[in-house]
């Protein structure tokens, strides 16, 4: 397959990402030579922050990055401070978050659910509670502004009637520091991808009250993301890297132990430094949800490779700038369509799919929210498998009418 | 009248490189209000000390909950809002090939900023540059005794002058392509087989 691309430009690449389980199609790729197979000799640079990520993308010393999905569309939109235009044309997984409590509010979750499943409504009665008390309100972290743990979070809340501006404290806390914040009770609650949900289990301190999953199944996450400038000067070196990306991405769907393999690479010093059953726990779908020892089966916590995860949905990205616009980080009248085109690219990744046998979706969008179960969209052979994509309010995000539904 | 000297928070973990900078703020007139290392409390510093400008090492893990406050001005009536002066994008290039982030509050005159970013940016250079030149001493030293030790194996083997046994070493450097230390350090260990 590798034989039919043309010669990769810039043979030596450097790509950094953040110590987070999602990183695992970058690091497959690395340890396992999907990237040497497509002639290119990559460096994975673990960094500290998404901002100092964002900042040598932007002055080249880094030519690509796993980035949070809305933080790419941010930047070109300008609201990251520093203008600057990224593209991607990688979707690099689907789901990988969680929602975690400490264990002390989970308890008085508990009570207030009174026998039933412990949800966001729980937390609306115990917040409630609090009001009446006095108490101050609660804080919670998630990991970025502009992320989808900052959406699914506050998504969450406001299904169950939270303000999460007005009965809640939303801080920023690094993915690494999240368990330490909540252990010293700065924290109470946070949104963050794996393992740093299933490490507070571990340690005794956390319990995970939702997936991403229940908030929108198969939601999207981070991506590839590269300059819109570096896009144009290196073409064949973007495809040979995507090819090599989703060829791993590949390889961690196929078997269930290739998951376990892969908590093994990710578990090393190098990249997570953590016990290898700290990171297996979401990578395989058995989730440990509590320190008391409950367990919930989801394999669809992390999608890699299935339900055509790789391909970056416009619709996506509407769904993200919606997100946006809707907690007052854009303006209402902001280009949404624009931005998603401009950053979302998937007639590259159509390019390099269409070498791969890689899912192949003829359009660019797709209303989210409609399935349970998955379905079956296009006709003939450009029919793709795609998962359920409930949100947790029920509602359906149909991007062709986005004026509409901005009215907020 | 003068304005109030800009209030500056400098967040490194690098305590040396730290008091390098602070002292170099102080030196321009400016104030200090707080010094602190990640995971060191930000927000709470950032609430009480009302910085200005907060300067924080680019590799710090603490940019993001900086970059958060973006977002927070409804709770906080000083907010640190912007990275950099947006507009300068060569001054903000400089800053991150130096290691320096610098967060602002809104409002503040462009040139007032510039210049605290430009005292941090040179010391963080300064600073870089002394690292390296301490790391090359350090490495020079070893390879010259590396080298030291090869020429006198050769020269109590060989039967050589110490001059003919330098260059013994330089031209089996240049013919393998390989630097002098490690001819040498390929010299001693063979040396070692024969004990």
């Amino acid at each position: 397959m590798s034989s039919n691309l043309p010669t990769p430009e810039l043979p030596r690449l450097r790509l950094g990402y953040i110590p987070l389980t999602d990183a695992a199609p970058l690091v497959v790729a690395l340890e396992n030579g999907h990237f040497a197979r497509y002639g290119l000799d990559v460096s994975l640079s673990r960094q500290p922050s998404w901002a100092t990520l964002r900042d040598k993308l932007s002055v080249g010393h880094l030519d690509g990055a796993h980035l949070l999905a809305p933080m790419a569309l941010a930047c070109s939109l300008g609201v990251e401070g520093v203008p600057q235009r990224l593209v991607t044309a990688l979707s690099l997984g689907l789901g990988g978050n969680a929602i975690t409590v400490a264990d002390n509010l989970y308890r008085d979750m508990q009570a207030a659910a009174d026998g039933q499943p412990v949800t966001a409504q729980a937390l609306a009665s115990v917040i409630a509670r609090r009001r009446a008390a006095g108490a101050d309100p609660l804080t919670f972290a998630t990991v970025y502004p502009t992320s989808n743990h900052t959406y699914l979070l506050r998504y969450w809340l406001a299904a169950a009637g939270i303000d999460p501006d007005r009965d809640l404290r939303l801080i920023v806390v690094p993915p690494p520091q999240m368990v330490q914040r909540l252990k010293q009770g700065d924290i109470y609650g946070y949104c963050v991808g794996e393992p740093w949900n299933t490490l507070a289990v571990h340690e005794g301190v956390g319990c995970i009250v939702a997936a991403g999953h229940d908030v929108w199944n198969n939601a999207p996450e981070k991506v590839l993301a590269v300059g819109a400038a570096w896009a144009q000067r290196y073409p064949a070196t973007h495809l040979a890297l995507i090819g090599a990306i989703v060829e791993a991405a590949r390889w961690l769907d196929e078997r269930p132990e290739h998951r376990l393999q892969a908590a093994q690479l990710l578990a090393g010093e190098t990249y997570l430094n953590l016990p290898v059953e700290v990171i297996a726990a979401s990578l395989t779908g058995h989730l440990r949800l509590d320190p008391r020892g409950a367990q919930r089966e989801l394999a669809d916590f992390h999608v890699f490779y299935r339900y055509a995860a790789n391909f970056p949905w416009r619709s996506h990205a509407l769904w993200m700038l919606q997100q946006m616009v809707r907690w007052g980080q854009l303006p209402a009248d902001a280009d949404l369509l624009a931005a998603a085109h401009a950053v979302y690219r998937p007639d590259i990744y159509r390019l390099a799919a269409a070498r791969l046998g890689a899912a192949l979706p003829a359009a660019d969008m797709k209303a989210e929210g409609g399935h349970r179960g998955a379905w079956k969209l296009g006709e003939g052979s450009a029919t793709v498998t795609l998962g359920p994509d409930r949100f947790i309010d029920g509602a359906v995000f149909d991007p062709a009418d986005i004026g509409a539904k901005l009215a907020y | 009248m003068n304005a109030a000297p800009l209030r500056v928070m400098l967040v490194d973990d690098d305590l040396e490189r730290r008091a390098l900078v602070a002292g170099a703020l102080h030196g321009a007139g400016l104030a200090v209000v707080a010094e602190l290392g990640t995971a060191d409390g930000l927000l709470r510093a950032v609430a009480g000390c009302t910085p200005d400008v907060v300067i924080i090492d680019l590799e710090s893990p603490d940019r993001d909950i900086l970059e958060n406050m973006r977002c927070l001005s409804r709770d906080n009536p000083h907010p640190v809002v912007m990275f950099a002066t947006s507009s300068d994008s060569d001054a903000i290039r400089e800053a991150i090939e130096a290691g320096v982030s610098a967060y602002v509050v809104d409002g503040l005159s462009p040139g007032r900023v510039r210049s605290v970013v430009e005292v941090a940016v040179a010391r963080f250079r300064q600073y870089a540059s002394l690292q390296r030149e301490l790391a090359e001493a350090r490495t020079s030293l070893a390879q010259r005794k590396l080298i030291d030790r090869a020429k006198g194996i050769l020269m109590e083997r060989g039967r050589r002058s110490e001059s003919e046994a330098y260059h013994a070493l330089r031209k089996l450097a240049m013919d393998q392509n390989k630097t002098i230390a490690d001819i040498a350090q390929g010299v001693i260990d063979t040396a070692e087989l024969f004990k």
